[in-house]
């Protein structure tokens, strides 16, 4: 699963990052999206919880990961793996 | 500069919001000196301060970056002066990581990558008051002894800790700071590798918070809600709008009336002349007419700053995204958009916040666009003269309809044109958005009034060199030559800026503009509004009044060369401040000379239509 197919109030654990249309032409490419990932902080067993959804397209979203709150958009959430909690 | 009387140079580095230029402004006070790094516009921010063993030394403030591996002009910087790879930079000596001591997992990564530099260099967990308050315990030894680096605790705003922090800068002075310096850009295992030795050092040394800060999520439940924070966003906005037009006016009139009285004296005492006409004429009235925009600039920057210090714009960021994605912008790119209405000039200076030098490129492109307050004395006239006061379905007003339709097409155009660049320019998807959603915080009044007045300054120094020089160039072209004895046309008309009016006349015939109206675009170029006085000039009207000039200007234009005017105005690059301004922020003519050519494309088509579709109709 991936963290773009999340909705607000889903939690889970960062599995992993794998390129997900980031190498077209003039882009930054899955390498460097990768590592800016990475230094956010998306790392391999990372906790997050989604907070907030955007008014148009529920898009950007806003996660709460470890213990700090980034806001990205879905397409580029695309690219992080995750595994949902089991809902209560 | 004096660099060389400066014994030590350190630098602070940290990721953005960790309180680092608060930081540096306790450190420095007043002795803080603002430029440009050599060949970037990045602003270099260096202030100098006395240890406890009487060193003196220099600090510098680098731009906030989570990396040394740089995404953004600004992080280019951080980068290369820490690495000393900048041209004409010494490198520092020593380096003071900042760090959010209540936000510490990420820049224990930062530190650990910049241990690896091999500089001397020292922790700062700064915001420990914060931190302490919301009860995270932080082994500060154990810290210590991890990273292998001293570790002291402040608090920037109240000042605390300033001491021990120079303390470790005095004792890291004193060992051996010859260091050499070793970095590669990490590749993605290495990121992870550094992130579990991070994670490591936090488990070991730091005690989760017992009261956590729960006023961020409150608030973003509110401020992040997807209609009551749009909604929110769009009061703050109309606020800033208010704030921005209706307090500045009195301290605009006043300036207005400082020059113009300034202006008067120089008429009494220098004799009328050609020293006259240039201290009046040109310097007083050309700058006047710029410095006049001071309050306004300031306004919009208290509000921008004081936003911006709370955490409040990665939220307006958030909001916006969407919005600003559909032309292809960042988030991001909202702030200086919004700056632009004020003036175009602040809304360039502010494209600084977008990290990516495309996106920041188009920005500033377009941000001329947006409907900036010079622009309303011409449109007020003209709607004045030619739109008739009267209620249209029963509530509207129409020459407030016009007006607003005068700012929605620059809008519009704004982001269509944004749109096309993006196509046309880059043909690229778009950057990833991702930013980091700071704690909330009250703001620190010394560290905004700081900021605004840093701005103001910023401002009055360019309209000191580049705006005053072109001022005196619009000036030149106005007056000389002077007018023949037996002059029978305003003086104007016999001056270059004439000659230029008269030559270009004919390319501008098809959109309708007499040749009165070709002669007062040029000093209009000085700032827009000049060509409100400029057309009073040519059209010889007596008094000043802009009445008067409405009521003539209403019996000499056909209905539609007044329509092909103000769409002229809503396109055409009729301020050389800011190409200037666009000059110094990209480092080249190229940008500037590509906005001055298509903004002069659109104007000339724009206005080749309204003429032409409102003379088929009969106007």
């Amino acid at each position: 699963m991936r963290l773009s197919d999340l909705g607000k109030g889903d939690r889970g654990l960062i599995r992993g990052i794998v390129p997900a249309g980031h190498d077209g032409p003039g882009e930054i490419g899955h390498d460097e999206m990768e590592r800016r990932l990475l230094e956010m902080g998306f790392v391999e067993g990372a906790r997050f919880h989604v907070l907030h959804e955007g008014l148009v397209g529920r898009d950007p979203i806003a996660i709460r990961l470890d213990d700090i709150r980034v806001a990205l958009r879905r397409r580029d959430a695309r690219a992080i793996l995750i595994e949902r909690d089991a809902t209560p | 500069m004096s660099d060389a009387v400066l014994g030590t140079r350190i630098a602070l580095v940290g990721n953005p919001n960790s309180g680092k230029t608060s930081l540096f402004n306790a450190l420095t006070g007043a002795r803080q000196k603002v430029a440009n790094y050599p060949g970037v516009t990045v602003e270099r921010k260096e202030g100098v301060v006395q240890t406890p063993a009487g060193r003196r030394v220099s600090v510098l403030d680098l731009p906030g970056t989570y990396s040394l591996r740089a995404r953004s002009p600004d992080e280019a910087v951080t980068r290369d002066v820490v690495l000393g790879r900048l041209a004409g930079e010494t490198s520092p000596e020593i380096l003071v990581c900042v760090a959010d001591a209540t936000n510490l997992r990420l820049v224990l990564r930062l530190a650990l990558e910049l241990k690896s530099v091999g500089r001397p260099m020292v922790l700062a967990l700064n915001m420990y008051d914060i931190a302490e308050r919301q009860g995270i315990r932080i082994d500060l030894d154990g810290l210590a002894q991890a990273l292998d680096i001293p570790v002291v605790t402040t608090v920037a705003v109240r000042k605390r800790g300033l001491d021990m922090l120079l303390s470790q800068v005095d004792m890291l002075a004193a060992g051996n700071t010859d260091a050499s310096l070793a970095w590669h850009e990490p590749s993605a295992e290495e990121i992870r590798a550094a992130h579990r030795e991070a994670e490591r050092i936090m488990r070991s040394y730091v005690k989760p918070p017992l009261r956590p800060d729960t006023w961020t999520g409150r608030l973003d439940s509110v401020l992040l809600h997807p209609v009551a924070g749009t909604l929110i966003l769009m009061a703050i906005l109309f606020l800033m709008f208010q704030a921005v037009f209706t307090w500045a006016t009195p301290l605009m009139d006043m300036i207005d009336a400082g020059f113009a009285w300034l202006g008067q004296m120089v008429s009494l005492y220098v004799p009328a002349g050609l020293l006259q006409s240039f201290l009046a004429d040109g310097l007083i009235a050309g700058v006047g007419s710029v410095l006049v925009f001071l309050p306004q600039i300031l306004i919009l920057f208290f509000f921008i700053i004081l936003l911006e210090d709370f955490g409040y714009m990665a939220r307006a960021a958030f909001l916006m995204d969407r919005l600003m994605g559909v032309a292809g912008l960042h988030g991001r790119a909202f702030i200086p958009l919004l700056s632009s209405f004020a003036c175009a000039i602040p809304g360039i200076m502010s494209a600084r916040v977008i990290d990516n030098k495309r996106d920041r490129l188009t920005t500033i492109l377009v941000a001329p666009l947006t409907t900036c307050s010079a622009r309303i004395p011409v449109y007020t006239l003209i709607i004045a003269a030619f739109i008739p006061n009267r209620l249209v379905g029963g509530f509207a007003n129409l020459q407030g309809l016009v007006m607003f339709g005068l700012y929605a097409a620059g809008i519009g155009s704004a982001l269509i044109v944004a749109f096309v660049i993006r196509k046309l320019l880059w043909r690229s998807a778009s950057e990833p958005f991702l930013i980091e959603l700071p704690a909330y915080k009250v703001p620190d009044p010394k560290n905004v009034a700081r900021g605004v007045l840093l701005r103001g300054q910023i401002f009055l120094k360019r309209a000191g060199t580049i705006i005053a020089s072109m001022m005196v160039l619009i000036w030149f072209l106005s007056s000389f030559p002077g007018a023949p004895e037996n002059a029978t046309q305003p003086a104007i008309d016999y001056s270059f800026a004439g000659m230029l009016g008269h030559l270009i006349h004919p390319l501008l015939a098809p959109i309708g503009f007499t040749w009165q109206m070709a002669i007062a675009l040029i000093p209009g170029m000085a700032a827009r509004e000049v060509a409100v006085g400029a057309l009073g000039t040519v059209y010889a009207v007596g008094g000043e009044v802009e009445g008067t000039l409405a009521t003539t200007l209403a019996h000499q234009w056909p209905l539609a060369t007044a329509l092909s005017f103000l769409a002229w105005y809503v396109f055409a690059p009729q301020c050389l401040s800011t190409l200037a301004v666009v000059k110094r922020e990209t480092g080249g003519w190229l940008w500037p000379s590509v906005m001055f050519a298509y903004m002069l494309t659109l104007a000339y088509a724009a206005s080749f239509a309204v003429f032409h579709i409102a003379s088929l109709l009969g106007w």
